[in-house]
């Protein structure tokens, strides 16, 4: 299974996604921000954490503009699995591939830490090995992780099944306590914790994502 | 010519900075604080040669980069 990571002038991510897809038996290539090549060869295109652009203007704003990001828009609106973390969910909202923003922590303070998720939904490629109501223990790293949307916009996505992960204990005022969403037709997931951080050491939760993505596209092709 | 965009938090989007520092104004003795809502300036450097020109690129660039229509709204001052 082919999978493309992409790099953006300050995605650190990057190689940390790299490592743990290879890990999960993923066969990793590096993509770069100003090429805008035919994504069709891969299973599933990445775009990782970091801060790109300096997050100058607002976080993933100018990434969601870069040349890359018209193929990562052909490849979704083919039915690609395009997945987002942390930086990669900013940019997928800014990009408008995933609807609502990201905007400052509540507190104002850069959180590190580990953090508790629950499963809210699995009737989709990202989580669909996993059962709703599992715990998940992620570290989360940002200052602007504060998912902000309309109630309108919430309802039509909670009945959609787009709310995969919440925080079990909100840790940045995130609307709906919301850490992690897909778009409607599903295959574009992006979210604020971090799974490869916690795919080899510490909690090895992120594993579980891995594997439903894989088994997901096994099945696809099957 | 010159433009200046100004960029706000939409009513109803939380801003812990506005309210971070409103918090420290009250403090301090200022009571009649209400509330702040603190936003960004932008100000650009144009070659276009009519104002309605500049306007409506300057309005394209708030929809496609400057200005993310979901959580933010902005005022746009063409200067001359």
């Amino acid at each position: 299974m082919k999978a493309g990571v992409v790099t953006f002038p300050g995605s650190n991510c990057d190689e940390d996604l790299a490592y743990a897809l290879s890990l999960s038996g993923f066969e990793v290539s590096s993509l770069w921000h100003k090429d805008s090549p035919d994504l069709s060869e891969f299973k599933l295109v990445v775009l990782p954490g970091g801060f790109s652009y300096g997050d100058y203007l607002r976080t993933g704003a100018m990434a969601a503009v870069s040349p890359i990001m018209q193929s990562v828009k052909q490849f979704a609106g083919q039915g690609g699995l395009v997945l987002g973390i942390c930086n990669g969910l900013q940019i997928l909202c800014e990009a408008g591939l995933l609807p609502g923003a990201l905007v400052r922590n509540n507190s104002l303070k850069f959180i590190c830490k580990d953090v508790a998720l629950n499963v809210e939904d699995t009737n989709n490629p990202w989580t669909s090995h996993l059962k709703k109501n599992d715990t998940l223990i992620y570290p989360i790293a940002h200052g602007d992780g504060r998912y902000v949307t309309d109630e309108p916009s919430y309802n039509a996505m909670k009945e959609k099944g787009q709310i995969l992960l919440t925080y079990k204990n909100n840790p940045n005022g995130s609307a709906h306590d919301i850490a992690g969403l897909c778009n409607e037709t599903k295959n574009v997931f992006g979210l604020m914790p971090h799974p490869e951080r916690a795919t080899d050491l510490r909690s090895q939760d992120g594993k579980k994502i891995w594997s439903s993505i894989l088994n997901s596209l096994k099945e696809k092709s099957a | 010519m010159k433009a200046r965009i100004h960029v706000f938090l939409k009513d109803g989007v939380f801003d812990p900075q506005g309210n971070t520092v409103a918090g420290s104004l009250q403090s301090m003795g200022f009571k009649k604080v209400k509330g702040i809502r603190m936003g960004k300036v932008i100000d650009l450097e144009l070659a276009n040669e009519t104002q309605d020109e500049a306007r409506r690129e300057v309005q394209k660039m708030c929809e496609q980069l400057l200005v993310n229509s979901v959580i933010e709204s902005y005022k746009l001052e063409i200067l001359a």
